[in-house]
């Protein structure tokens, strides 16, 4: 495989981050969608952007890209302003929307040879980039096919084809893998592994957290305002996410809407939730994990393990979220500032 | 790199490879005009001719006979049935089966014989007002015709004599008058309806969205998607101008080349109205509801069928804000006329003008409310 020349480490201290934003703010007429988000993401990185639909991802996105104005605040992308260097941002960046864009009347080859001189790259460099992107992405068999035959998991890759074309440093992934069966997004995930090791960094939004818990760096947007940002495992030891004195515990049962119920009436269990088999649970430390069994099984439910569990992402974003809630009131207001947790 | 057209060669290299795959449409774009045009030139004939026409002729002598054969090679009348009585008359009109009723009395001939003034009755059936007047003139001018002759003394001349001459279509063919006209609202569908289902397409499928990424400059976007439809445009003018000519036998009194050139302004505002209509619809059914309420004025206020000197003046007003109005001038003008460069200039910088408004305006709503949405 031909490899590009790229830099083989990602995250280098001392380099420039790759993007770079600090305050950014946007308005539409009264409604402020995004409220000071400020993050950095270094070169190599894989930057997981999470948050719930309409919190701001894609304004975000949007801003970062030169597609919309900044009512407020800084961001440098690959070391250019976006508000006077927009149009050499799009030089340097790939995006990659959810839906995939490509044109399903177009062949494959068609697909590739259009995006590839939307960027401007000669006929010379066009075929040569065109064959390593076909590589890389396995479409060799696909070339003549029209793109709207393809399945969603070879669209995918076509559209990352297509965003990667003119070698930018930085590509956009705005939810990849929405309606991708799982070996496809396994798939897209060791690919862009294997592009990160090469130096590329990848800005990626997703539902799905155990893509997110695959990120090196993660930041979560609730309603316009960053209330996350770090790697996975820093964001796990945060105060408000683990307090002091509390430990989190799994507790497998066969009935665990009973012992849910049950669970949360006993004195020492913060909060508790059920996952598949088991109840996730927040207790104090000083409540006895035998003593939370005897109590449990008399609610009638045959308890089987309970072991000490390292809280998921998803435990972090739920127990952020509702600290920010709380916090605020209600969500649209209030000015708080977000949790920031640096790389350790 | 400060190209304001950056992006045209790929956006229309696309374009075209859309355009090729898609055949069925292009197709249907260029061959649905031509059937319209078929229907148009060969159906409607706005001359009205052969009106059905019940004869109660009570007379019968030669006088009688010879006024009916006059009305007959009028070419105005078809007499579909001679009665013999007032309620057969009356019935064949109010049953539709007639338009118009001749009843020639007993005694006309006597009358005539005698020099006194002979009356002949003409029915006419005014639900249809072209029909009514049609008849009216044709019997009148017969009337004082078949007058005339008898009172003047042989080989005496009129004392004033009329002499109309029908200009640029002598023969008042209906096809000469329709076809320019709707070549002007021919391509005026075509163009319309194709760019704007080109740019919609590319919102639905969320394309566009994604050449906002790029480096792509609007102005490259919008040429290269517009470019290949222009062409499209061009070729269907050309093809209604060959049609017309050939299969209509309709003359074309000036010259082709200016016509070609007038019809430049007019495509470019018909793109600019597709364009305008895809920055306000979402999905090609709106695109389709948007581009059909942008025909209809064209059609009524363009004087493409009812002239728009006759119109209300709230009308006549709105006729001058419609684009096909002045390509219709410019096409019957050429077309028919013979019309040069220095009668129609006008026209074609109205054209320009609009076509410049709708675009800005077009490029202003695209900013806003589809790049910033």
């Amino acid at each position: 495989m031909t490899t590009p020349t790229l830099p083989s480490e990602g995250g280098l201290p001392g380099t420039d981050p790759a993007i770079s934003a600090r305050g950014l703010v946007r308005t539409f007429g009264r409604f402020t969608a995004v409220k000071g988000v400020s993050f950095e993401v270094g070169k190599g990185e894989i930057f997981g952007f999470l948050g719930p639909n309409g919190s701001g991802k894609t304004t975000v996105i949007k801003m970062l890209t030169g597609l919309l104005p900044l009512s407020g605040g800084e961001a440098t992308v690959e070391g250019l302003n976006v508000r006077t260097d927009a149009e050499r941002v799009r030089e340097r960046i790939g995006y990659m929307s959810q839906n995939f864009s490509l044109y399903p009347d177009l062949t494959v080859t068609e697909n590739l040879t259009f995006y590839g001189r939307i960027y401007g790259l000669g006929a010379q460099r066009l075929k040569t980039r065109m064959q390593e992107v076909i590589e890389l992405n396995g479409l060799g068999p696909y070339l003549n096919r029209l793109a709207s035959q393809l399945s969603g998991g070879w669209k995918q890759r076509l559209a990352l084809g297509c965003a990667m074309l003119h070698e930018p440093k930085l590509l956009f992934l705005d939810e990849p893998t929405a309606g991708i069966d799982p070996v496809a997004r396994r798939q897209l995930w060791d690919l862009l592994f294997e592009l990160s090791s090469r130096g590329i960094t990848f800005f990626v939004t997703t539902h799905y957290m155990d893509e997110a818990e695959r990120c090196s760096h993660v930041a979560y947007i609730y309603y316009g305002k960053l209330i996350a940002d770090g790697t996975p495992n820093t964001l796990r030891e945060l105060p408000d996410v683990q307090p002091p004195g509390t430990i989190r515990v799994e507790i497998t049962t066969p009935e665990v809407t009973r012992a849910l119920a049950r669970a949360r009436q006993i004195k020492g269990v913060r909060s508790a939730t059920i996952f598949g088999q088991s109840i996730h649970a927040l207790i104090d430390d000083h409540l006895e994990l035998e003593d939370l069994r005897e109590r449990l099984s008399r609610s009638g439910a045959a308890v089987g393990e309970i072991r000490p569990l390292a809280p998921s992402l998803e435990d972090v974003f739920v127990e952020l979220t509702y600290k920010n809630q709380a916090a605020n009131g209600n969500h649209q207001e209030g000015q708080s500032e977000p949790v920031e947790a640096k790389h350790a | 790199m400060r190209n304001i057209f950056r992006g045209f060669g790929a956006v229309f290299y696309k374009e075209t490879l859309h355009v090729r795959r898609d055949f069925g449409t292009l197709f249907f774009s260029l061959i649905i005009p031509l059937l319209q045009m078929l229907l148009l030139g060969y159906g409607i004939d706005t001359n009205i001719r052969q009106i059905n026409t019940v004869v109660f002729n009570a007379d019968g002598r030669r006088e009688s006979r010879e006024l009916l054969d006059r009305l007959k090679n009028s070419d105005t009348f078809h007499v579909v049935r001679y009665v013999n009585s007032d309620v057969e008359m009356n019935e064949m009109i109010i049953g539709g089966k007639a338009r118009v009723g001749i009843k020639i009395p007993v005694d006309y001939s006597d009358k005539l014989l005698h020099q006194m003034s002979a009356q002949v009755l003409v029915l006419i059936d005014g639900s249809d007002s072209s029909v009514a007047g049609q008849a009216i003139n044709v019997t009148t001018a017969i009337g004082l015709d078949e007058s005339l002759r008898r009172a003047l003394t042989n080989n005496a001349s009129l004392a004033v004599d009329m002499r109309p001459k029908l200009l640029f279509n002598p023969d008042s063919r209906s096809p000469n008058f329709f076809l320019p006209g709707l070549t002007a609202i021919l391509l005026l569908n075509v163009t319309t309806f194709l760019t704007a289902f080109s740019i919609v397409r590319e919102k639905e499928r969320g394309t566009l969205e994604q050449l906002f990424v790029t480096p792509v400059k609007p102005m490259g976007l919008l040429l290269g998607k517009l470019l290949p439809y222009l062409g499209i445009g061009f070729f269907e003018l050309l093809l209604i101008l060959t049609f017309m000519r050939f299969a209509f036998l309709v003359p074309i009194h000036g010259s082709v080349f200016l016509l070609a050139l007038l019809s430049l302004p007019y495509i470019f505002v018909s793109l600019s109205l597709g364009i305008l209509i895809s920055s306000k619809a979402n999905t090609q059914s709106e695109a389709m509801q948007l581009a059909f309420l942008t025909i209809l004025p064209s059609i009524f206020f363009s004087g493409y069928i009812f002239p728009r000197e006759t119109m209300p003046r709230v009308f006549y007003v709105i006729s001058y804000f419609v684009p096909a109005s002045y390509f219709i001038n410019i096409t019957r003008g050429v077309i028919l006329r013979g019309a040069g460069i220095h009668h129609l200039w006008l026209d074609g910088l109205a054209l320009f003008a609009i076509g410049a408004f709708l675009l800005i305006i077009a490029a202003r709503r695209f900013h806003n409310k589809v790049i910033m949405a």
